[in-house]
């Protein structure tokens, strides 16, 4: 486990970077989006964030069934849980953006779908597991329903937006975004939002991770 | 690779005559089919295009949960264990893939002509849509029969199977309700070649996840 503090004071640091040069910094004055382009290290940080955590949460998975081993579950349930607190966090900074940019906090603009399905999807593998009782048939089935769904994800999240008008960048119509970003945005997202929301994500899980682990350790002690 | 090949073929046989014999799952499930549908013509008369085409694949989405849950909870433990020492989990659950799909092609098929019969036929292209809605079923039909043996694993009836079902199905039903507008309108929108390509995709996608995904589930 991760127990060292440098990259705690990183991610502090990294996160102080991005909200300071994010409030403060220098942004391009473009037409509709105007100041409202600040959510860009928030919105979108989230969204690469949440990719981080899911895919890890796979990895375990998919470790927990090459060989089954209780450890590997636990860090596959929290990172999964960190990966929908961003998504659910991605979901309602977006819909804040769209509010005061497109006119509808929901306009159903395809990867706003998208995002709302694997959400609902990745729910519903919390409640799936809450549904059984038994440790190891939990585990187990959650790594199969785990990876099930992280296979899901690339559909509706990579590629069906894809194919339709989207008021979102990468959709058919056209929204430029990355393609003339700012070089001073891009230090702000590339060098500390990006990074900054990873690591906090991390924390959060280690310390869950960490929490169960000793939980289990006085249970199995009495 | 041929005894893979028997094994399957057997298994299949097997459910197919179980079916034959009990007569359990097909007429229970055809009774679901003509009275949802006469309860939707009592409701809602003869809707238009748009209505119609999604009251199409919101009912088989319905009639695909019912059909495909029974699959798995029908056979007890010990002949499960049985199954799999014969012929090996892989070839167990491609004949239930291919069990599950012939049957929802049969049921769309035949809630396709109930439709037309009872809801009236807005279409101006109905050989498309045949098309469409046996497509249709069988990509639901894949995705069911995973989540079905999930949940009969997790000793779960269909209701944890709908919980599970419902989001992962909306990509697929939003690509089905897209696509069958080919049959409705002259005009074709741009794009519906590559919807077809990603649901095949994700047929593909399924039927591989299955694959890999379902030996894991069976151990105890």
């Amino acid at each position: 486990m991760l127990r060292q503090t440098w990259w705690k004071i990183l991610c502090v640091l990294l996160l102080a970077y991005t909200v300071i040069g994010g409030f403060l910094g220098p942004v391009p004055a473009k037409p509709i989006v105007n100041e409202t382009i600040r959510n860009l290290y928030f919105h979108v940080a989230m969204w690469f964030s949440m990719m981080v955590f899911l895919t890890v949460s796979a990895v375990y998975a998919i470790r927990y069934l090459r060989r089954p081993n209780h450890v590997d579950d636990i860090y596959s349930l929290e990172y999964a849980k960190a990966g929908i607190v961003f998504g659910t966090l991605g979901l309602i900074t977006g819909s804040e953006w769209a509010g005061f940019t497109w006119g509808a906090f929901w306009s159903n603009d395809p990867k706003q779908l998208g995002a709302m399905i694997a959400m609902l999807i990745y729910y519903a593998y919390l409640v799936f597991r809450n549904g059984m009782p038994d440790i190891d048939k939990r585990a187990r089935l959650g790594a199969v329903y785990n990876i099930f769904a992280f296979a899901m994800l690339f559909p509706t999240l990579w590629i069906l937006p894809r194919l339709v008008e989207s008021l979102h960048p990468g959709g058919l119509g056209g929204n430029p975004a990355f393609k003339d970003s700012d070089p001073r945005m891009a230090a702000v997202f590339w060098g500390g939002a990006v990074p900054g929301w990873c690591l906090l994500g991390v924390w959060i899980t280690t310390l869950r991770i960490r929490l169960k682990l000793l939980a289990e350790k006085k249970l199995s002690n009495i | 690779m041929t005894e893979h090949i028997k094994n399957i073929i057997n298994l299949l046989k097997k459910d197919l005559l179980l079916e034959i014999r009990q007569q359990y799952t097909f007429y229970g499930v055809l009774l679901y089919v003509v009275s949802t549908i006469f309860v939707l013509y009592l409701s809602m008369g003869q809707p238009e295009g748009p209505v119609w085409k999604g009251l199409f694949w919101m009912i088989q989405l319905f009639i695909c949960v019912n059909a495909v849950a029974k699959s798995f909870l029908q056979e007890g433990r010990g002949r499960l264990l049985y199954f799999y020492s014969i012929a090996g989990a892989r070839d167990f659950i491609l004949s239930k893939l291919l069990f599950n799909a012939l049957l929802m092609l049969v049921m769309s098929l035949l809630s396709l002509a109930l439709f037309l019969f009872m809801l009236g036929n807005p279409m101006g292209h109905e050989g498309y849509f045949i098309l469409i809605s046996c497509l249709g079923g069988v990509s639901l039909s894949l995705v069911f029969t995973f989540l079905a043996a999930l949940a009969a694993r997790a000793q779960q009836g269909a209701a944890l199977m709908a919980i599970l079902g419902f989001p992962l199905v909306i990509p697929q039903l939003m690509l089905l309700n897209r696509v069958s507008t080919i049959a409705f309108e002259d005009v074709l929108q741009g794009g519906l070649g590559w919807m077809l390509a990603i649901l095949f995709g994700l047929d593909v996608l399924l039927i591989a996840l299955a694959l890999i995904l379902f030996p894991f589930l069976w151990k105890d």
